[in-house]
């Protein structure tokens, strides 16, 4: 099975990204995509950019750990995973989670369970401009009942 | 927590949770204290643990808020 798994300031490409999946991952039926973008609010606040850390090391190792859980639930062809850090401004990407299958099924499953781990059990942090200043995005509750229900 | 990185001088293998109590934040209160009213997240080596997990004289301790990546 075919794996990327990238931690960057750098933006990237969806074409690209596509076409990479595509050409490694063999003739694969299904392909999920997911991206995530900065928002220009949060919690009723206007949000004017991003600052995104992670912990060198650690936070690939999990990514790389995620995938891995999902490579046991479902046969996959490929799985990439590519999350920025760094200054963001609000409608830049922030991550990207492509899964290819045989079928869309496993592909939709599979996207959507990294992505849930990838919020709770990765170690990256958020800090939000706002007009006061800044601060630090606190966890959701939501979040974590997301990542859970995956292993009822 | 207002540092990014200390070192401490263990003189025997000790818990997660031990060395709570040892490291004192800026403003006095002790990481243990600290952590009855905040969720702090810990990590030994690069792998995540709880209070119970042992720390070794050259560990590599992390202590962080709840992770909010994607």
């Amino acid at each position: 099975m075919y794996r990327s798994i990238l931690i960057q300031v750098e933006d990237f490409s969806l074409d690209a990204a596509l076409a990479e999946l595509k050409m490694q991952s063999g003739l694969a039926g299904g392909l999920c995509f997911f991206t995530g973008a900065v928002r220009n609010s949060n919690l009723d606040e206007a949000v004017g950019g991003l600052y995104l850390e992670h912990y060198p090391g650690m936070t690939e190792r999990q990514l790389d750990q995620i995938v891995d859980e999902a490579a046991r639930r479902w046969t996959l062809h490929g799985a990439m995973v590519v999350h920025r850090i760094g200054h963001l401004k609000p409608g830049d990407n922030i991550v990207l989670v492509a899964v290819s299958a045989s079928h869309r099924g496993e592909a939709f499953d599979a996207c959507e369970m990294i992505m849930d781990y990838l919020k709770t059990n990765a170690t990256f942090w958020k800090k939000e401009s706002i007009p006061d200043g800044y601060r630090w995005v606190e966890a959701r509750s939501s979040d974590e009942a997301k990542a859970t229900a995956w292993d009822a | 927590m207002g540092r990014s990185e200390i070192e401490i001088v263990l003189e025997a293998p000790t818990t997660v949770g031990a060395l709570k109590s040892m490291i004192k934040l800026p403003n006095g209160e002790t990481l243990n204290a600290v952590s009855r009213t905040q969720s702090i997240m810990a990590a030994v080596d690069q792998e995540m643990v709880d209070d119970l997990a042992m720390v070794s004289v050259a560990s590599e301790v992390a202590f962080f808020p709840p992770v909010t990546g994607g």
